[in-house]
């Protein structure tokens, strides 16, 4: 398995290094104040945004979840969340690039309303297209290990396969095939999607993925706030795992305190 | 509503506007807020280019702005 450590052990994404390996979601949190007290908890590497049009008082929230985000002062990660077509996708980034001022996408091009699973078929074109126009996209993908690699070939830096559905929150439901994605790929990998627990986040740092996309895990949470403080330590706890190098497990016990020496042996 | 004025768009709503309207007027009908960005008939308008993009009949606008999202 090819490792992703330095020194620092930063998150290094398109040259980019980001202290936080958890990358945080701004959707349904009970009040702006929770989510902002979840990201100062979290310290999240980026936070993710979205567009929508204006619709009644549309306005003000618009505003008012935008002064939120310069207040914490985090990345942002537009989305093109509910695109359907490459081209609708094309110019929600383009709008998103203007409105966030940055180059990062996270690409989203839906394929199934009900899974929201992508588009397998046309995500790579859209990929392409968006690289082509200066993004530095994080597509939002299955853990097909052939389609990932498709989006690197088409000059995707970074692949950020889902653990399971969209706000499901069953953490990883195909082990076999996140795993091989990681013995596979050298990029940098985002589990994004389908984590519920912070022991779902622990597990895919130990596998060796390198960061974690949250967003319903933590909103819905009875407790945002100390939910969001939980993955962060489990995303830490999980890194140091994978950068100690875990035991081998084997079949048969073994014991840890000496055998020899041992008193009274077999005198009962 | 005149025969010579253009029928548009803008987020789904129908309004009217006046023949050589540009992409700034119809902004300013709306009013609406900024930070927001724009397209036209599915294709992105810079914000430098809202006052020199004419309008044409049964154009199709979208002002969007930034919303929470996952």
């Amino acid at each position: 398995m090819t490792t992703h450590t330095s020194n620092a052990d930063t998150l290094t994404l398109y040259g980019e290094s980001f202290q936080s390996r958890l990358l945080l979601g701004t959707s349904r949190y009970p009040s702006p104040s929770v989510l902002l007290q979840a990201i100062d908890r979290a310290q999240p590497a980026m936070l993710t945004a979205s567009l929508r049009r204006q619709t009644g008082s549309g306005g003000e929230t618009s505003q008012s979840f935008w002064n939120l985000l310069r207040e914490a002062k985090v990345p942002v990660l537009p989305n093109t969340a509910g695109c359907h077509s490459v081209q609708e996708a094309i110019t929600t980034a383009e709008m998103a690039r203007e409105v966030f001022e940055t180059d990062w996408i996270k690409l989203e091009l839906i394929g199934d309303d009900y899974t929201l699973q992508p588009d397998t078929l046309n995500l790579p074109d859209a990929a392409h297209r968006l690289i082509q126009a200066g993004f530095k996209v994080l597509p939002y993908t299955t853990d097909d290990l052939v389609l990932c690699q498709r989006l690197v070939d088409v000059g995707c830096q970074a692949v950020m396969p889902w653990a399971a559905p969209i706000g499901t929150g069953k953490g990883p439901i195909n082990p076999y095939a996140l795993r091989t994605l990681r013995e596979r790929l050298e990029v940098p990998m985002i589990i994004d999607a389908g984590l519920g627990l912070p022991s779902h986040a622990c597990q895919v740092l130990e596998w060796g993925f390198d960061a974690v996309l949250l967003n319903t895990a933590v909103a819905l949470a009875q407790d945002p706030v100390s939910m969001a403080g939980a993955f962060a330590d489990a995303v830490k706890a999980g890194r140091a795992a994978y950068q100690s190098g875990a035991m081998q497990a084997q079949d048969s016990a073994q014991p840890s305190t000496p055998v020899l020496g041992t008193p009274f042996w077999h005198q009962a | 509503m005149s025969d010579t004025s253009l029928q548009v768009l803008i987020n789904q709503a129908p309004y009217s506007l006046p023949q050589g309207a540009t992409l700034s007027d119809a902004v300013a009908l709306v009013g609406i807020q900024p930070p927001f960005a724009a397209a036209v008939n599915l294709q992105f308008v810079p914000r430098g280019q809202y006052a020199h993009h004419v309008l044409a009949n049964h154009d199709q606008i979208e002002l969007i702005s930034p919303i929470t999202g996952g």
